[in-house]
């Protein structure tokens, strides 16, 4: 069985959990929020990983983003990815799904050789779950999206995907691109011994966009199909009514509440 | 693309209050626009020099009038047809009315042959039945090939899809083919009346802040949205057209095949149709604890719910789970036990018409949106409910 | 003065934080009760590295600098200070004198099971009669042919049960005091080793703490580690390093002691409010962030300085006595916080209590530390 070749994407994002509306400015409170690796795609590179385990070969790990974004490369390679590649150029800056799936798909052509892409399922920034199969079409490789389970069997790929209600095994013939979700398998730890291979700087590859050969007409915020027209803060305003009393009482007053807006 | 004549400035900060997402900043006395500007223009509109201009796309814009309609992908399941279906006729028949259009259908896959009247009563104009074995269960290549080819020869202005696995499966490759714009999950979708575009709302940075898309230059404008928040319409008296398209298999379908499926357990939790949820948190202290909200769920004829954090911690089953990566409801009555009230599960319960949130934390954010709060210790006042709803049968 | 860290660093910290969280929390609360050893959970560490941190690659070490020692030691110790003992006595005096003193032969018999965590390393000077005076040592170590022959007791001996391997000191030379003390790499199942009942402890109990007795105990000529008479200047630098270590482990317990304190007086309501509004609560906080401030500082800087070679015996008494009297401030702090429930099992505070206090006695009390500052300052 020949080992085999596996590129995985991964973004950084601000950890949107912690992301709050600062209620004196009105703006998002970005300062001080811990960037993270995007928790589905430590999904896709456990997936990643396990493949490499099995069969041999190399994982190469690639994300778009600003410089900063080389913590996330260092973090996965201290998971065992052997290479990182970050796309960094002012002119991908304001990229929509389509065109970060562009850039993406170019530089996954760039690195010539594949046998799986595997990719978180959606990221906790945009929640669009769109990336994935945009860089498959554009590469116009099949695509199997929900996967929790990867393995290769036979000269093919087994997947299991969680769906709504049923759970799908899917066999799928190289070169085939995998969403996988948080069901996937349990990211392990990074290693201590991978430290220094990871920071060094040795085993990661910078691309421009000229590195790419595109030109920022074709790029970035000007490119995407999708715009910005407004944005705003969801109106939460209810004019609520908090009970008093004991817990008796307080019970009473709801049901009471309750019957008076016709929900019993 | 926003371009800030800085000479003009006069340092009076009122785009940097304009701005939600932190995208412009004032450095000492220039302004200067950070990494975050999404180019909506807020800034623009307030300031009050000039100093900022939105340079506009440098093409003219293409014609796209002869791009009309407005169509539907539905969805086949199990049995019969996803809800999501009918709920996104029920919106494109309102967009139509708007732009004076009409509203077709695509239904792909195997022995849906029956499914047109059904269809044409929940508001399509047009239905266009693809029936053939080789398209159920899902697969990405045939579905998108075939419905690709459709949308290829229609040209509708307007394409809406279920942002279900399947629609978030297909989608994506549908406006990638047309080199389109796409937009996820929207929880409004309205026609602008400047122009006739869609205007696409969705909820951004885990629902902390809502953001309003287009799709200016090109078509179809596609956007996806979520069970549960749009509403189906039905109509005896609607009559429309059935075409039933003839296609067959292509080798390359086959790269990837289904080869078992089985079902789910705790998949018969239906927790968007209920209409009433009853929903533990934290607060609850322990998954035990979850059989008191059944009990109280079960005397109103609704379901349990859960936050993520429980469904997390193992207390109950992900198909419980209310909120961003969970479920999406909207029933008549939501009852939130210990549950704080992270934005990310607001979003999926917010449309409730009746909020109730039972806390002791009387600084709980659920609190802030509840119609009724009650803030007290859960494991005292739930079993005075359930003892008071029994005392009064 | 560049106060920020290296890339590599803040992932150093980041890997341990997450292994804490995962593998520690869960069960730390148990194996202090049980005063159980954490067998699974280093088992785990070895593979991925933190069981040879001190040790260059070529012996199978992982080879961080010091200051990713300490700030991992710091994140194991904000969930299971047990554990943060466990791993520090291996790496600093365990298997770090090996790789300082040993020659090439016993470099490649011992470190690589070392480094890996196959093997847990331990340390002994302490004795029933000698604590804070180690040049009193009464252990023996007299010559029977190719032999060493060890004699003496050896208490409150970390890892003493479950260590594989063990760098004794013993006196080869009575009269002449310090100077005739050697060191020792004695193997477990040497003849005439025994271990000890597992001490019942106030704090650090899922750390097993034994007696290891040696009745005639055959150590290899081999064995004996750095020049004869050096062993006492090799225990004291050793612990000199070891000390970095506690002070690490003091600031995780302390940091643990605040957090805990900050979240219950957020939450728990008196008199109509928050407690977290009350003054007197706030300057409790703020006394226990600004000392654990100020003992990270110091631990770092200490780190810092043996990275680049330098001498820091003194900075790294001053960590280790600033850091581990500021937990037992902090944890006391912490329990009062939490009212009648910090003194309940089922919060965390309690065992910070109990924790931070032996911290504040072992690996060279307060009392010692402050000699060892005393004398850098006065020498000068």
């Amino acid at each position: 069985m020949p080992p085999l070749n596996i590129i995985v994407t991964v973004k950084q994002v601000p950890d949107t959990a912690e992301v709050r509306i600062d209620p004196k400015t009105n703006s998002l409170m970005r300062e001080g929020i811990p960037s993270i690796l995007n928790p589905e795609d430590a999904n896709a590179v456990e997936a990643a990983l396990r493949l490499k385990d099995e069969h041999g070969g190399t994982v190469t790990a690639i994300t778009m983003g600003p410089p900063q974004a080389e913590a996330v490369l260092e973090e996965v390679m201290c998971f065992g990815v052997d290479r990182a590649v970050l796309l960094s150029d002012r002119a991908f800056a304001g990229s929509d799904t389509l065109l970060t799936a562009f850039t993406l798909s170019r530089a996954i052509l760039k690195l010539k050789k594949f046998d799986i892409i595997l990719c978180g399922r959606q990221a906790i920034d945009g929640d669009t779950a769109q990336v994935g199969p945009q860089i498959a079409a554009f590469l116009d490789i099949p695509q199997v999206t929900y996967g929790e389970e990867i393995i290769f069997f036979e000269g093919a790929f087994r997947i299991q995907r969680g769906l709504e209600s049923t759970r799908e095994q899917v066999e799928a013939r190289p070169p085939v691109l995998v969403t996988v979700n948080a069901a996937g398998p349990v990211p392990r730890y990074g290693s201590l011994y991978a430290l220094e291979g990871a920071c060094s700087g040795e085993s990661l590859k910078r691309w421009s966009a000229k590195d790419l050969a595109l030109s920022p007409a074709m790029l970035g915020l000007g490119a995407s199909p999708t715009a910005v027209k407004k944005i705003f803060e969801p109106d939460r305003s209810v004019k609520g009514e908090v009970l008093q009393g004991s817990e008796k009482e307080m019970a009473a007053k709801l049901i009471a509440r309750l019957r008076e807006m016709s929900c019993l | 693309m926003i371009n800030l004549l800085t000479e003009k400035c006069i340092a009076c900060s009122l785009c940097v209050k304009a701005c939600l997402l932190d995208g412009i900043r004032l450095d000492g006395k220039i302004p200067v626009l950070t990494d975050y500007c999404t180019g909506c223009g807020a800034c623009v509109d307030v300031c009050k020099v000039g100093a900022i201009v939105s340079e506009g796309k440098p093409a003219p814009p293409p014609d796209l009038s002869f791009y009309t309609g407005i169509w539907v992908i539905a969805e086949q399941q199990e049995q019969g047809i996803h809800p999501v279906s009918f709920e996104l006729l029920g919106k494109a028949r309102e967009l139509a009315a708007v732009r004076d259009c009409k509203v077709a259908v695509v239904l792909a896959g195997n022995a849906v042959g029956d499914y047109g009247d059904a269809l044409i009563q929940g508001g399509a104009d047009d239905v266009y039945l693809v029936d053939a074995p080789f398209l159920y269960p899902y697969r990405t290549c045939p579905h998108e090939r075939i419905i690709a080819g459709l949308l290829e020869a229609h040209k509708p202005e307007i394409v809406l899809v279920g942002a279900t696995c399947m629609g978030r499966d297909l989608a994506p490759r549908l406006a990638n083919r047309f080199k389109t714009g796409l937009t996820a999950d929207c929880t409004g979708l309205m026609i602008d009346d400047q122009g006739g575009g869609l205007l696409q709302t969705r909820p951004a940075f885990g629902g902390n802040i809502m953001a309003t898309i287009v799709t200016e230059h090109q078509r179809p404008q596609m956007a996806t949205v979520r069970p549960g928040v749009m509403q189906a319409v039905h109509s005896d008296k609607r009559t429309g057209t059935i075409v039933k398209v003839e296609v067959t298999p292509d080798s390359a379908d086959d790269l990837v095949r289904v080869l078992q499926t089985v079902v789910k357990p705790g998949s018969g939790v239906e927790l968007e149709k209920a209409p009433v949820i009853v929903s533990g948190g934290r607060g609850l202290q322990g998954p035990d604890n979850f059989s008191m909200l059944s009990e109280l769920a079960e005397l109103l004829d609704g379901q349990v719910g859960a936050s993520r954090a429980v469904v997390d911690m193992g207390w109950i089953e992900h198909a419980h789970q209310v909120g961003q990566t969970g479920k999406t409801v909207k029933p008549r009555l939501y009852i939130a036990c210990g549950i704080s009230g992270a934005i990310q599960h607001l979003a999926g319960m917010q449309q409730a018409d009746v909020i109730v949130a039972i806390n002791r934390d009387p600084y709980a954010p659920i609190l802030k949106i509840a119609h009724v709060a009650l803030v007290g210790d859960v494991h005292k006042i739930v079993p005075e409910l359930i003892a008071q709803l029994k005392a009064a049968h | 003065m560049d106060f920020s860290f290296t890339r590599a660093q803040v992932l150093a910290r980041d890997i341990a934080r997450s292994f804490a969280q995962t593998e520690l929390a869960p069960h730390a609360q148990e194996w202090d009760e049980q005063a159980r050893f954490p067998a699974e959970a280093i088992a785990k560490l070895g593979p991925l590295g933190f069981m040879g941190m001190c040790i260059p690659k070529e012996y199978g070490g992982s080879n961080l600098d010091g200051v990713s020692y300490v700030l991992v030691i710091e994140e194991l110790a904000s969930v299971c200070a047990s554990t943060a003992i466990i791993v520090s006595v291996h790496n600093s005096v365990g298997a770090y004198p090996i790789y300082l003193l040993g020659t090439e032969e016993q470099k490649k018999i011992y470190l690589p099971d070392l480094a890996t965590g196959k093997k847990l390393g331990a340390f002994a000077l302490t004795e029933p009669n000698v604590g804070s005076d180690p040049a009193s040592i009464e252990t023996s170590a007299g010559i029977d042919g190719d032999h060493y022959v060890l004699n003496g007791t050896k208490t409150f001996i970390t890892s003493a049960g479950t260590s594989d391997t063990v760098v004794v000191m013993a006196s080869t030379d009575r009269e002449k005091r310090g100077r005739g003390i050697s060191a020792f790499i004695v193997e477990k199942d040497f003849p005439g080793i025994t271990v000890g009942a597992h001490e019942s402890k106030l704090g650090i109990r899922a750390s097993d703490t034994c007696e290891l007795i040696f009745e005639n105990c055959r150590v290899p000529r081999g064995n004996l580690l750095g020049p004869k008479g050096s062993g006492l200047r090799a225990a004291l630098n050793a612990l000199g390093f070891g000390r970095v270590g506690v002070a690490a482990q003091a600031i995780g317990v302390a940091r643990c002691a605040m957090q805990a304190a900050s979240s219950y007086s957020r939450e728990r309501n008196q008199f109509g409010k928050p407690i977290s509004s009350f003054q007197a609560i706030q300057w409790m906080i703020a006394d226990m962030a600004t000392e654990i401030e100020a003992a990270r500082l110091l631990t770092l800087r200490a780190a810092k300085l043996k990275d680049e070679g330098q001498p820091f015996a003194a900075e790294g008494s001053m960590a280790k006595l600033f850091a581990s009297e500021t937990a037992m401030r902090a944890a006391t702090k912490a329990v009062q916080i939490h009212g009648g429930y910090g003194c309940m099992k089922d919060y965390v505070v309690e065992r910070c209590f109990r924790d931070a206090k032996v911290i504040e006695i072992y690996e060279g009390t307060s009392e010692i530390q402050r000699m060892i500052i005393a004398g850098n300052v006065l020498k000068k």
